[in-house]
């Protein structure tokens, strides 16, 4: 039995949104009677922490603390459109929305507070901490709340706003076939280091180590969250999941998790990330889409590393101990075929180098 | 569908029962009790979201009878709050950034305490044993392992304080 290692990367660029009809988000924002920021959405958490950056987005744009805003989700009947949390795209469609609705709603807020201050508008600030002050003497301040309290019952003012962010529908040149469909786009390359078993072809993924450069890191502890959530994600399709593993019959498919094959905690390879900031012109403070690209690069950095270490080529997922071992099998008994191929010239494709 | 009353101990309290005879206690923990930290993810012992500590040890409510609890200690996620703090277990999720969805997270947690109630050292391969019935889409595990060795590691500076 021999264990033999290989080391493999590959690079991915990938799009924030995509573009069908259009991509088009909205968002409301309200202040209540006890100044705290309701921003209203139809956009779903559904755990990449949309509603925490959210919260960070109207609160900086605001000038207020993240506690102060409530994120309210869900309701796709009654809430303001959005095209989904997919592709990408919810901080940058969402967020940009965001910052559009809380800029009108702060400047109702600063014209409201001029009026109780007697000042100029122009010469108000939030200072992050609930209040409103003149800049230069921040002595002369009101608190938030008496703001709202004020605009509701004394000059009968909604402190609100209304943000969209739309990404027009792309078409297609007909010449060139050129389309801009997306925004922004985030890259990112994955090193993968793995050991297969020449004996089993069991593949062992020892290190994915990523670079990821996400225009701006809005929450870097949820960013790369994702990077190592996602990477567990291009392992498992890299080397385990599949619902027809080995059988031609489809009754022998797995039919629950116990069949069902996913990497588990003792499956783990070391996993180390490095977040590069790049920000971009029209992310909200920066920043791209950093969500399903996570499962992309590990995917064929796992392969490479597999042809590395053994010569094997395996281009259908997952790649399984009996796909390497069928590989490993006929590299032996027919070298010739599998000779152009380990020579790893990079500019031959497999097919290219078959003929 | 028969009755049977079943007395157990319920995070701590005495609690008394008509559960439907042949029920889990996963229902008798939601549908009767509102007790929804206990999650239900495939009703067929494959998943751990459902764990809970019964007796000190960690069991599949999906696949445990409520009347076989009868007598019994069970502890669900509600239990660990019991004087509105967090656990360490839960600040050490939520600091280490364990939890997305969070849909594994209770069974996590409860499968985690069992673990570190019989052993307060436990190294990284024990919590890795620990945790190997339950399983997680989002997060890959590392997080979630890391945040109970971090827990681990505060219970017993806790204690050593104490
Ligand atoms: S619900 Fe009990 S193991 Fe899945
Ligand atoms: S956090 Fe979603 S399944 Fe674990």
């Amino acid at each position: 039995m021999t264990k033999k290692r290989g080391r493999g990367m590959a690079s991915v660029n990938y799009p924030t949104g995509m573009n069908l009809g259009g991509d088009p988000s909205q968002a409301l924002i309200h202040a209540t009677t006890t100044g705290s920021f309701i921003v209203t959405l139809s956009s779903v958490d559904l755990g990449q922490g949309l509603k925490t950056v959210m919260a960070q987005i109207c609160a900086e744009t605001l000038g207020v603390s993240t506690e102060n805003v409530i994120i309210d989700t869900a309701d796709t009947d009654t809430g303001p459109h959005c095209m989904g949390t997919f592709a990408s795209r919810g901080t940058h469609r969402i967020g940009n929305a965001i910052i559009m609705a809380a800029k009108e709603a702060k400047s109702v807020l600063l014209e409201v507070a001029a009026e109780e201050l007697e000042v100029d508008a122009g010469d108000l600030e939030t200072d992050g901490a609930g209040n409103i002050r003149v800049k230069g003497s921040p002595q002369k301040s009101i608190a938030i709340l008496n703001v709202a309290l004020a605009a509701h019952f004394k000059h009968g003012r909604t402190i609100s706003g209304r943000g969209i962010f739309l990404q027009p529908r792309s078409y297609p040149e007909p010449e060139t076939g050129k389309m801009t469909p997306a925004t922004c786009y985030a890259h990112a390359c994955t090193v993968a280091e793995v050991e297969v078993d020449t004996e089993t072809g069991e593949v062992q993924v020892l290190s994915l180590k990523s670079a990821y450069e996400v225009g701006r890191a809005l929450n870097p502890r949820m960013v790369e969250q994702q990077i190592i959530g996602g990477a567990w994600m291009g392992l498992s399709h890299a080397l385990y999941e599949t619902t027809e593993p080995y059988y031609p019959n489809r009754a022998h498919g797995p039919t629950d998790f116990n069949q069902y094959l996913m990497p588990g905690p003792g499956d783990l390879p070391e996993f180390s990330n490095v977040i590069i900031e790049r920000p971009a012109g029209d992310g909200p403070f920066g920043a791209k889409g950093v969500g399903e690209m996570t499962a992309n690069s590990p995917i064929p950095a796992i392969a490479n590393a597999i042809f590395d270490a053994v010569g094997v080529r395996v281009d259908s997922l997952p790649i399984t101990p009996e796909k390497v071992l069928r590989g490993i099998q006929a590299l032996a008994h027919d070298p010739e075929k599998w000779t152009p191929v380990f020579r790893k010239d990079h500019a031959q494709t497999e097919d290219a180098a078959r003929h | 569908m028969t009755k049977v009353p079943v007395q157990f101990t319920l995070n701590g309290r005495e609690q008394n029962e008509f559960v439907d005879s042949g029920s889990t206690l996963l229902a008798a923990l939601r549908d009767k009790l509102g007790l929804y930290g206990t999650k239900a993810g495939c009703h067929q012992g494959t998943c751990g979201a459902c764990t809970v500590i019964i007796d000190g040890s960690p069991q599949l409510s999906c696949l445990t009878l409520a009347e076989r609890c009868a007598g019994k200690s069970v502890t669900t996620l509600e239990g660990l709050t019991g004087n509105g703090a967090l656990h360490p277990l839960q600040q050490a999720f939520m600091e280490g950034f364990a939890a997305q969805c969070g849909f594994c997270t209770p069974g996590m947690i409860l499968a985690a305490k069992s673990l570190l109630d019989r052993n307060p050292s436990p190294s990284r391969d024990d919590v890795i044993d620990a945790i190997s019935g339950n399983i997680c889409r989002c997060t890959g595990y590392d997080p979630i392992i890391n945040a109970i060795l971090t827990a681990a590691e505060q219970l017993r500076g806790a204690r050593k304080s104490a």
